[in-house]
C-alpha cells in the first residue's frame, strides 16, 4: 500500500478526513451521553477517549501528513478530542452526583448496630486508684519502695516501735505465721500495714529518701462491709536533714489537692502510732459539700455524712527511735511519714459503701471503672 | 472511756464553758482526746418528783406481788399507784412518775387502769430512770430528799456524757483525773487534783498492825499497799450521785465496796480491790505463780495459771490475777464487814501478757496495760478506805502496809529549741516551759552546745534566743509515756494546737520516676484489660483441698504453703502457692451470677516455702541499726513470694451476636493471654508442650523466657484445664487457664536494653507461599524457627514475616503427618528482590525446615 519515502498517502490519513473526525466525536458524545452509570461511563471512556479508541488512532497519524496538513487536522482532532474529554467530565460529575445521591443511600446502613464482639476488660479499681495515688507522689518526686507480703514481725512491729506486749501491737489484730514449732511464735507475721516498707527502704536506700509504699496488707478481721482481712494501704516516707512537721502538712496538702481537688483544706488532730511522733490523724475538707452541709440552710452530705470534714490518713514524725533501729543518726536526720487505706480512698472517691465488692470479683464492679479509676 | 461532763467539770473549772459541749469535745479532740461522741442524758426526763410513801397495801388476788400505796409529794393531794416491787415500805422517799411524766426513750406516764385500781403514776426502778439496769426494785432515796423536789433535779440527771477514745500509749487519760487535766489546759483554767482531795499528811505512815504484804517478785509488782477498814454495814447503799455516775460511765452496781473502788478508778485511775478479811489466811505475798497453781476467779472460770502470771496469794494460794480479776474465794461478799482494800503498780508488760494469755480483759487490766500512775496507790487507797468508811459506817484502821521496790525516775534532756524544730516554727522558751509545766513536768534549765572553740555543737538553724538553752525535764508520775524528746515534743505541739504548725510549700525530692519492673507491672495489667480481661482481686488464703482439687501430686512444690497459725477459718488455713484456685472459684461466682462468658486476670503475690518449711525469724534489737548477718537471718526466714500474673476463661471468647456465631474460649486464647504479658515485657520467649497439672496433659504449653546468657528459664504454663480440674472447681467444660511469673519475666527484662530502631527498607516485598509437610508430633513452632533460621543464613534479604496461614490434615499428606502452609514475606534493604533472589531465600528456608523437622514441601506449594 503505502510506499516508502512518499509524501503523502491519502489511504493512510482518511482518518483525519474532516467528516471522519466528526463521525467519531459524534459518536463518542452520543455513547458519553447515553452512560447510564459510571460504569458505563468507563466503557464509553474506553471506547472513545482510550488508547484503542479512533480518535485516538487518527491523532496518532497526524504525523504522517506533509507538514502542510498537520496544523489543520492537528487543530480538527485536537479540538474533537477536547469536546469528548469535556462531555466525559461533565457525564462523570453528573453520574457521580446520581450515585450519591442514590447509591449511597441504598448503601445505608444502620451504624448504631453493636460490635461488641469480645467482652470488654476492665482493671480493678484497687489497682488503677493505687496508681494514680503513686503518680502524684511520683511527681513529687518520691520513689516507689516495696517489701514483701510475709513479714518479719521485727519489720513489721519491733523496729517501727511498737514494743512487745504493747497494746498498739494488739490493736492490729495479726495473723501470725506458724514456724518450725507449733507451740512457738514463729517472728513472722503478714504484714498488717505497709510501714514495715519504711525499716526495708531506711535499710537499704541512701539518705535522703522519699518513698512511697502501695500494698497489700492482712488483719484478721472478719469479713464485713466495712473490715476486710485482706485490704490495701499507701504509705509515703520521707528522710532528710530539717524535715519538720511544716514539711508534713505541705505534703500532705499538695497530695490532697492532686488527689482529691484543688483548694481543698486540710487538717491535723494528735493521734497516736507507735512510729510516729508526735502523731496525727488527717481530715480533709469534704471534696463534695466543701464543708456547706455543715453551715445553716445547707443540704446534707452523704459523702462526709454533713461532717465538712473526711478522715483519710494517719501521719506524724518519724520517732527517733525508729531512726536508730534503722542505723540513722537522729541528731542529723528527721523524716516523716502519712498513710491511707486504699479502699478508704476508693470509698471517698468513688462512693464505693461495701468493702466486699473489692475482694468478690463480680466482674460488674471492675468494669464500672474501666481501665483508670 | 464514758465519761460525764459534771464529773470533769468538778476538777476542771470551766464554769459556764461547760454549756458548749461541742466546744468542749473540739477541744479535747484538738488536743488528742478524741471524742467520738456526746450523749446528752437526763434531758428527756420530765414530771418525775420525789414523793413519800405514805400507806403500802398487799393486793394478795395477784399471781404475783403487787402493791397499791398511797404516795404524797408533799402537795397535799393524796395519789395511788400500783407498784410491782416490794423494796420498800411506808415511808421511803422515791422518785415518783406522775401522770404527764416522760421517761427515757419518750416513754410517757399516763393515769390508767390496772389490777383493779387506777394507777396514777408511777414508782420510777434505776433502770427506767436510765441510771442502771436494776430493776429488781424501785429507787429508794435517801430519807433526807427533799419533798415533791423534780428528781432530774436532785440527782443532777441532765449531763453530757463523753466518750473518749483513748490511745493506747495514754494511760493517764484513762481517769477523770487525766482528763479533766486536758479538759483544765484546753480552757486554761484551774484544776484540782482529785488525788489530793481529803488526804491527809499521814498518808504514807506504815502500820505494823495492818494486813501485812511483801513483794517477791519486783519486776511484776513495784508498789503495793493495803489498808484496812473495819465494821463496813455490807447493806448500806451506794449514794445516788455516785450510782448516777457508775451508771453514766458504764459500770453496774454491785455493792458499797465494789461500787467505791471502781468509783475510785474511774476518778483516779487506780484499780483498787477489796478483800474480806476474814476470808484472808495468812500475810499476802505478790509472786509469779507456780507450775499447776489455779485459780477461781471471779467470773467463776477455774484458770490454769502460767509461770509468767502474777499473782496475789496469802497462805492458800493465789487469789488474785494481778491487775487482771480478783479471785472468788476472797470476794467482798454480802456479810463482809471488815475489809482490806489493796492499790498496787503492776507491771505494764506483765498485766498485758496475763490478760491476753487468760483472754480476760478488764477495766483494771485496760489500764495496767496502758500504765497507772506508780506514785498514785498509797493516796488513792486513803480515799477508798475513808469513803468507805463514811458511807459504810466503818473505822479505818491507821496506818498501812507499803511494800515497794525502787522506782527509776525518768528524766530527759532536750535542747530548748527542739519542739521548735520538730514543728518547722518558733514557739519560744516560755512556751515550751508552759507547756511541758501544765502537764505536769519539772524543768531545770542549763547552758550549754558550745565546744571548746566557741562553735555552737550543731544545728545551724538554732533559733539564737533558745539555742544554747537545754531542758532537763522531769515527767510527772502519772506520764509514764513521756520518755523522749520527741514525747516531750509532741506535748508542746498539740496543746499549741496542729492547726498553729505551718504549711512549707513540699520539697521536691530528686526521684526517678518507676523502674522498669513497675511499669512492666501496670503495661500487664492494661495490656490484659485491653485483651478483654477482668482484673479481680481473689482471696489470698487458701487450703490443701485445694492442691488436690488441682490435682497437684503429693510432692508438687506447689503443697508447701505457709500457714497461718491463727486463721479466720480453719477451712483456710493456709496462704495461696499459685493464684489458680482463688481465680477460679471468684470465676465460679461470676457464672454463678449469669455472667456466661468471663475472662478474669490477677496480678498477685504467691508464698512458697522452700524444701526446708517454715522458718523461724529472729527478733533483732531495737537499740541500733541491724547488721547485714542479722538482716540476712531475717531474710533466709521469709518464704519465697513471687509476684505472679494468672488469667481464667470460659465461655465464649468472641461472643455471638447478629454477626453471627461466637467462638468458645479455648487453649489458644489462654496462651495468647501469656503471649500478651510477654510481648509486653520484649523479653524473647518460647512456648513448647507440656504436661503439668491443673492442665489438661494434650494441651498444656510451657512458656520459656530467655533469661541471662542466652538460657531458657520457665515462666509459666497456660491452655486448658484438666477435665478433672474443671470438675472438681464445678467449672464449664473446655474452661482455660493460664499462669506466669512476674518475678522471672521482670527479671529476664531487666537485662534487655533499649530497643533498637530497625532500618524501614522502602522496597518491595516478595511473597512465597509453602506448604510443608511434617509429622504430627512437630510443633509447628519449631518449623517456623527453622524456617526463619535458615532465611537467615541468606545474605542481604531479610525474612520479614512468617505467617502460618493454614493447617491441613486428612488424606492427601497421608496418616501420621500434618501440612502447615505459610506465607514468607522477603524483602531487602537496598534493592527489588529479583524472582530468583527471593526463590533462593524461600529454599535455604525450606532446607532448614527439613533438616531440622524433616519437613517436606507438599506438592504443587513450590509453583508460585
Amino acid at each position: 500500500m503505502s510506499a516508502p519515502n512518499k509524501a503523502y498517502d491519502p489511504v493512510e490519513v482518511a482518518a483525519l478526513a474532516p467528516a471522519a473526525v466528526d463521525r467519531m466525536r459524534a459518536d463518542a458524545l452520543a455513547a458519553i451521553a447515553a452512560a447510564a452509570d459510571l460504569d458505563e461511563l468507563k466503557a464509553a471512556r474506553l471506547a472513545h477517549a482510550g488508547d484503542r479508541a479512533p480518535i485516538t488512532l487518527a491523532n496518532a497519524e497526524i504525523g504522517a501528513l506533509p507538514p502542510a496538513a498537520r496544523a489543520e487536522a492537528g487543530k480538527r482532532v485536537g479540538t474533537a478530542r477536547s469536546a469528548i474529554r469535556a462531555a466525559l467530565a461533565s457525564r462523570q460529575e453528573e453520574l457521580a452526583a446520581e450515585r450519591d445521591s442514590r447509591v449511597l443511600v441504598e448503601e445505608t446502613v444502620d451504624v448504631t448496630l453493636p460490635w461488641d464482639r469480645t467482652p470488654a476488660g476492665a482493671r480493678h479499681p484497687v489497682s488503677s486508684i493505687a496508681d494514680r495515688l503513686v503518680d502524684v507522689f511520683v511527681g513529687m518526686g518520691y520513689e516507689v519502695a516495696e517489701g514483701p507480703e510475709v513479714e518479719a514481725e521485727w519489720y513489721n512491729f519491733d523496729a517501727l516501735n511498737f514494743p512487745p506486749d504493747h497494746p498498739a501491737r494488739e490493736m492490729q489484730d495479726t495473723f501470725f505465721v506458724a514456724g518450725p514449732k507449733p507451740a512457738e511464735r514463729s517472728g513472722v507475721v503478714l504484714r498488717t500495714h505497709t510501714s514495715p516498707v519504711q525499716i526495708r527502704a531506711m535499710l537499704t536506700r541512701p539518705l535522703p529518701l522519699y518513698v512511697v509504699s502501695p500494698g497489700k496488707c492482712y488483719r484478721s478481721d472478719a469479713l464485713d462491709a466495712t473490715h476486710s482481712p485482706v485490704f490495701h494501704q499507701i504509705e509515703c516516707l520521707a528522710v532528710d536533714e530539717g524535715l519538720t512537721m511544716a514539711d508534713l502538712r505541705g505534703a500532705i496538702s499538695a497530695f490532697v489537692e492532686a488527689m482529691f481537688g484543688e483548694g481543698l483544706r486540710t487538717r491535723l488532730r494528735p493521734d497516736f502510732f507507735p512510729f510516729t511522733e508526735p502523731s496525727a490523724d488527717v481530715s480533709m475538707e469534704c471534696h463534695v459539700c466543701r464543708g456547706a452541709s455543715t453551715r445553716p440552710g445547707g443540704a446534707p452530705c452523704r459523702v462526709c455524712r454533713s461532717q465538712g470534714w473526711i478522715e483519710i490518713a494517719g501521719c506524724g514524725m518519724v520517732n527517733p527511735r525508729v531512726l536508730v533501729a534503722c542505723g540513722i543518726d537522729p541528731d542529723r536526720y528527721s523524716g516523716f511519714a502519712f498513710g491511707l487505706g486504699i479502699e478508704r480512698s476508693l470509698m471517698i472517691r468513688h462512693g464505693v459503701t461495701d468493702i466486699r465488692d473489692t475482694l468478690e470479683g463480680d466482674v460488674r464492679f471492675s468494669r464500672a471503672f474501666g481501665v483508670e479509676a | 472511756m464514758r465519761v460525764p461532763l459534771s464529773w470533769l467539770a468538778e476538777y476542771a473549772a470551766i464554769g459556764a464553758a461547760a454549756a458548749d459541749v461541742q466546744e468542749v469535745a473540739r477541744r479535747l479532740t484538738a488536743c488528742g482526746l478524741e471524742i467520738e461522741s456526746v450523749e446528752p442524758v437526763g434531758h428527756d426526763i420530765s414530771g418525775v418528783l420525789i414523793a413519800e410513801v405514805l400507806e403500802v397495801a398487799e393486793l394478795t388476788e395477784f399471781r404475783k406481788p403487787v402493791r397499791y400505796c398511797q404516795v404524797s409529794t408533799g402537795d397535799g393531794v393524796d395519789r395511788h399507784v400500783i407498784c410491782g416491787a416490794t423494796n420498800f415500805t411506808a415511808g421511803a422517799r422515791v422518785p415518783l412518775a406522775l401522770p404527764g411524766a416522760v421517761l427515757p426513750g419518750g416513754f410517757e406516764i399516763g393515769a390508767r387502769k390496772t389490777y383493779g385500781k387506777v394507777s396514777e403514776g408511777m414508782i420510777c426502778s434505776a433502770a427506767e430512770l436510765a441510771i442502771g439496769d436494776d430493776h429488781s426494785g424501785i429507787l429508794v432515796l435517801a430519807a433526807d430528799a427533799p419533798l415533791g423536789a423534780d428528781f432530774v433535779e436532785y440527782a443532777g440527771l441532765r449531763d453530757h456524757v463523753l466518750d473518749v477514745n483513748v490511745t493506747p500509749d495514754k494511760g493517764f487519760a484513762m481517769s477523770v483525773r487525766g482528763i479533766a487535766r486536758e479538759l483544765a489546759i484546753a480552757y486554761g483554767v484551774p484544776y484540782t487534783d482529785p488525788a489530793d482531795a481529803g488526804i491527809t499528811a499521814d498518808v504514807g505512815e506504815v502500820s505494823a498492825d495492818s494486813y501485812p504484804a511483801s513483794i517477791e517478785d519486783p519486776s511484776g509488782c513495784d508498789r503495793f499497799v493495803l489498808r484496812e477498814v473495819h465494821g463496813v454495814d455490807p447493806a448500806a447503799a451506794t449514794p445516788l450521785p455516785m450510782r448516777v455516775r457508775l451508771a453514766r460511765s458504764g459500770q453496774r452496781c454491785v455493792s458499797l465496796a465494789v461500787d467505791v473502788t471502781n468509783y475510785l478508778m474511774l476518778e483516779l485511775g487506780q484499780p483498787m480491790h477489796a478483800f474480806d478479811r476474814d476470808r484472808l489466811s495468812g500475810p499476802i505475798v505478790v509472786r509469779r505463780a507456780r507450775p499447776g497453781e489455779q485459780l477461781e476467779t471471779l467470773d467463776h472460770v477455774l484458770r490454769t495459771l502460767d509461770p509468767e502470771d502474777i499473782l496475789i496469794t496469802d497462805s492458800s494460794g493465789p487469789i488474785s490475777l494481778a491487775g487482771t480479776m480478783g479471785g472468788l474465794a476472797t470476794e467482798v461478799s454480802e456479810s463482809s464487814r471488815d475489809l482490806v482494800i489493796e492499790a498496787a503498780h503492776f507491771s505494764a508488760r506483765g498485766t498485758a501478757r496475763m490478760s491476753r494469755r487468760h483472754r480476760l480483759f478488764s477495766e483494771a487490766s485496760a489500764r495496767f496495760e496502758r500504765g497507772v500512775d506508780p506514785d498514785l496507790q498509797l493516796r488513792a487507797s486513803q480515799r477508798a478506805a475513808v469513803l468507805l468508811a463514811e458511807l459504810g459506817g466503818g473505822m479505818v484502821l491507821p496506818g498501812c502496809t507499803h511494800a515497794f521496790a525502787p522506782m527509776p525516775q525518768i528524766t530527759i534532756t532536750m535542747e530548748a529549741d527542739y519542739p521548735d524544730r520538730v514543728a518547722g516554727t518558733g514557739y519560744g522558751l516560755d512556751t515550751v516551759r508552759l507547756r511541758l509545766g501544765q502537764v505536769g513536768c519539772t524543768i531545770a534549765e542549763s547552758t550549754a552546745g558550745q565546744d571548746a572553740d566557741g562553735h555552737q555543737a550543731r544545728h545551724e538553724h538554732h533559733r539564737h534566743d533558745t539555742s544554747a538553752t537545754m531542758l532537763t525535764v522531769t515527767p510527772p508520775s502519772w506520764r509514764t509515756d513521756l520518755t523522749d524528746p520527741a514525747d516531750l515534743a509532741e506535748e508542746v505541739i498539740r496543746l499549741e494546737g496542729y492547726e498553729k504548725v505551718p504549711v512549707r510549700a513540699a520539697r521536691a525530692a530528686a526521684g526517678r520516676g518507676l523502674t522498669g519492673r513497675q511499669r512492666l507491672r501496670r503495661s500487664a495489667g492494661r495490656s490484659l484489660a485491653d485483651a478483654g480481661y477482668v482484673e479481680v482481686i481473689s482471696s489470698p488464703f487458701s487450703a490443701a483441698a485445694d492442691f488436690d482439687r488441682l490435682q497437684l501430686a503429693a510432692d508438687d512444690a506447689r503443697r508447701r504453703a505457709v500457714t497461718v497459725a491463727n486463721p479466720l477459718s480453719d477451712d483456710e488455713p493456709l496462704m495461696r502457692t499459685t493464684l489458680l484456685p482463688g481465680l477460679l472459684r471468684v470465676l465460679s461466682r461470676n457464672l454463678g451470677r449469669g455472667f456466661a462468658d468471663v475472662a478474669l486476670f490477677e496480678l498477685g503475690t504467691v508464698f512458697r516455702l522452700g524444701p526446708q518449711g517454715a522458718r523461724t525469724a529472729p527478733i533483732l534489737p531495737v537499740d541500733r541499726g541491724p547488721t547485714a548477718a542479722e538482716l540476712a537471718e531475717l531474710a533466709a526466714a521469709l518464704p519465697d513470694q513471687p509476684l505472679r500474673v494468672a488469667a481464667v476463661l470460659a465461655g465464649d471468647r468472641d461472643l455471638a451476636g447478629w454477626w453471627g456465631q461466637g467462638r468458645q474460649a479455648g487453649w489458644q486464647d489462654a496462651i495468647e493471654a501469656a503471649r500478651t504479658v510477654l510481648r509486653v515485657s520484649r523479653v524473647p520467649f518460647e512456648v513448647g508442650a507440656d504436661q503439668h497439672e491443673p492442665w489438661h496433659p494434650g494441651r498444656c504449653a510451657a512458656v520459656y523466657v530467655t533469661a541471662e546468657a542466652g538460657r531458657p528459664r520457665l515462666a509459666g504454663h497456660a491452655g486448658e484445664l484438666h477435665p478433672r480440674v474443671i470438675s472438681a472447681f464445678g467449672l464449664p467444660a473446655r474452661t482455660c487457664a493460664m499462669e506466669l511469673d512476674m518475678s522471672v519475666i521482670e527479671t529476664a527484662a531487666g537485662s534487655l536494653g533499649p530497643v533498637q530502631a530497625p532500618a524501614i527498607s522502602a522496597f518491595p516485598v516478595a511473597t512465597q507461599d509453602v506448604a510443608l509437610v511434617v509429622a504430627r508430633a512437630v510443633p509447628a513452632s519449631e518449623v517456623e524457627t527453622a524456617l526463619t533460621a535458615g532465611a537467615a543464613g541468606v545474605a542481604d534479604i531479610a525474612l520479614e514475616s512468617v505467617s502460618l496461614f493454614d493447617v491441613y490434615t486428612g488424606d492427601q499428606v497421608g496418616e501420621g503427618r500434618k501440612s502447615l502452609a505459610y506465607t514468607l514475606r522477603f524483602r531487602a534493604d537496598d534493592r527489588t528482590l529479583t524472582a530468583d533472589e527471593t526463590t533462593a531465600a524461600r529454599d535455604a528456608a525450606v532446607a532448614e525446615a527439613a533438616r531440622r523437622t524433616g519437613a517436606v514441601l507438599r506438592d504443587g506449594s513450590n509453583s508460585s
